[in-house]
């Protein structure tokens, strides 16, 4: 542990960085470490990481992809089920000491049999699919490119061109694409709008492709009917914020890849990362950074 | 639709004599309430479980008496792998981090690990229609599932892909234990001391079938031991339980109330199916979902 008057020099030392994601690794933090080497992202997303400071100043980003695939769409299942049966406010209801009855009109969204749209079929939009086959959900979903056949076939999947067309027919909408610049606030109103009124959303990507403040008004004024969230902009939310007073909203505070043999693997590719550049060697799990 | 109510014993004397009668939520129907409607003929349970039916009394009464199994399995299997999964992730103490105490003030990469689900062990205690449903939403997230079951079914084995094994054995390898046996004498305390004793310390409880399968009292000195590593509820004996039990003040604990078939399309199709239960018993016909077939003198 660095003591409080200890830090002159060490900045020059500081050949690699082993960060979470957060606190962002800014233009400002890289060109303060004249000797920085490698960021080691112990994440799959790296929107936090400024790319371009990082190419400019010839330091490389490793990343933790595949191994927090299967973690997070049990994740993204846990905050859908959640949220469609209302298993948080039914928690509540039977603790509360004033329930003397449980109301037997009170009640959650169908799952079984419904449809399952997700926006973003990369590696784990693939492993949300492929859950919902036990359920017997239809499985559409929406990505810049379309997949193969046979990848479509394995998860009995079919694509929707559109995103309005796609938020038009399902009844859960699961959001897993990456932070870039297209896709900023891509679920604002008009998206939320278009979703059915009895629908359910699922974001486990990151906060900044939603408007919070339309999922809020859609939440609130029934436009969808309860949405589960992983992740916010910002992380944390304020403790005033509108969307954490709202019952028909489940919120975890970005633990989607929480288990410990995940997050076991996740460090060690981190570690493994930081290694391999400062041996030298290959890294594995590289980002590729903007060409200058 | 009406509002079931906790404080019924009196209305048996509200009421005129019936001659059918539709129960939803879980009122008991007693010997003593069947006994003040002389011309009763159906008892029509929207529900699969009619152990609130005093189905003794309505043998000897020649009663008829219908429940409506089958078209709950598949929501009823649903709310089971809501529960599993949210024990699993944590969501109700995420709920209190970030909702309730406010905790959440800076992105903190230690809090709330969870148990992953996929690749798990599940062991499923009772494999019947809802068992059967359940299995195959299990190993769609690659998890290997056991059952204990009283009558082995190799047919679904092979379809499902899924293991026999015996109670015991159960208990002692699953990460997660789902009971959906219907209640009975044999079945009431089915999970107790001894049962919670030989499960995993790391393992999670899911109790979908009802209260008195599991001992509470049981089931709160385990968790509170460290015996197990969370349970979730969504029946519980009685029904709702004390707010002060125990039980719920644990933070490893999920309580529902009784959601297991609660949409909108389920209770419906519930509805229909147990309307035409009442009217074929009604009527004296073959109910088309029978616990009991008609058998009254004319």
């Amino acid at each position: 542990m660095v003591q409080p008057g200890e830090e002159a020099g060490l900045k020059e030392k500081i050949v690699a960085i082993f960060v979470w994601i957060a606190p962002a690794v800014t233009r400002e933090l890289i060109t303060s470490l004249p000797n920085l080497r490698v960021v080691g992202n112990c994440a799959v997303g790296y929107d936090h990481v400024d790319l371009a400071a990082c190419a400019e100043r010839g330091v490389r980003v490793g990343y933790t992809p595949n191994v927090l695939n299967k973690t997070t769409a049990d994740m993204a299942w846990a905050l859908l089920l959640a949220s469609g049966r209302k298993v948080v406010e039914g928690d509540s209801i039977s603790k509360n000491p004033s329930t003397s009855t449980f109301d037997s009109n009170w009640m959650g969204q169908q799952v079984s049999g419904t449809t399952l749209g997700i926006v973003g079929m990369g590696r784990i939009g693939y492993e949300i699919a492929k859950r919902a086959v036990g359920f017997e959900m239809k499985v559409l979903y929406h990505n810049r490119h379309r997949k193969s056949a046979e990848e479509e076939e394995r998860v009995g999947a079919t694509y929707v061109p559109t995103l309005a067309g796609l938020l038009g027919e399902s009844d859960y909408v699961v959001l897993a694409a990456p932070a870039t610049g297209d896709t900023h606030h891509m679920m604002s109103r008009e998206q939320f709008a278009a979703m059915k009124p009895t629908g359910v959303f699922v974001n486990i990507s990151r906060g900044t492709l939603v408007d919070q403040d339309a999922l809020a008004e859609a939440l609130r004024g029934g436009v969808i009917s309860a949405a589960g969230l992983d992740v916010t902009d910002p992380e944390p939310l304020p403790r005033d914020h509108t969307l954490l007073s709202l019952p028909n909203l489940t919120l975890t505070p970005h633990t989607g890849s929480a288990t410990l043999p995940t997050r076991q693997a996740m460090v060690q590719m981190t570690v493994d990362n930081i290694k391999a550049v400062l041996q030298g060697q290959p890294m594995v799990n590289e980002v590729a950074l903007p060409s200058l | 639709m009406w509002h079931t109510s906790a404080i019924l014993p009196p209305i048996a004397e509200k009421i005129p004599p019936l001659d059918g009668l539709m129960t939803y939520g879980h009122e008991p129907v007693s010997p003593e309430m069947i006994a003040t409607s002389p011309n009763l003929k159906a008892i029509s349970v929207v529900g699969v479980g009619y152990d609130h039916v005093h189905v003794e009394t309505c043998r000897e009464r020649g009663i008829a008496v219908g429940h409506t199994p089958g078209i709950l399995s598949d929501t009823t299997a649903d709310m089971t792998m809501a529960l599993l999964l949210a024990t699993a992730r944590n969501i109700v103490p995420a709920y209190n981090h970030v909702q309730v105490s406010k905790q959440w003030k800076y992105y903190d990469p230690n809090i709330l690990w969870g148990t992953d689900v996929h690749h798990a062990t599940l062991g499923i205690v009772g494999m019947g229609r809802i068992g059967h449903a359940v299995a195959k939403r299990a190993r769609a997230f690659d998890m290997r599932v056991l059952y204990y079951k009283r009558e082995r079914r190799p047919d679904w084995e092979e379809e499902l892909g899924v293991e026999y094994v015996t109670f015991e054995n159960l208990l002692e390898v699953s990460d997660f234990v789902t009971l959906h046996v219907p209640l009975t004498e044999e079945t009431t305390h089915l999970i107790g001391e001894a049962e919670l004793a030989l499960m995993k310390k790391t393992a999670i409880l899911v109790n979908i079938a009802r209260g008195p399968v599991v001992d509470h009292y049981a089931l709160y000195d385990a968790l509170k031991q460290g015996q197990i590593a969370g349970a979730a509820v969504d029946v519980t004996e009685p029904e709702p339980i004390n707010t002060d039990h125990p039980l719920l003040s644990l933070d490893n604990v999920i309580v529902a109330p009784h959601l297991g078939s609660a949409t909108v399309q389920t209770r419906m199709k519930m509805a229909t199916m147990a309307m035409e239960n009442l009217l074929a018993g009604l009527k004296g016909e073959q109910l088309p979902y029978g616990v009991l077939q008609p058998n009254f003198p004319r």
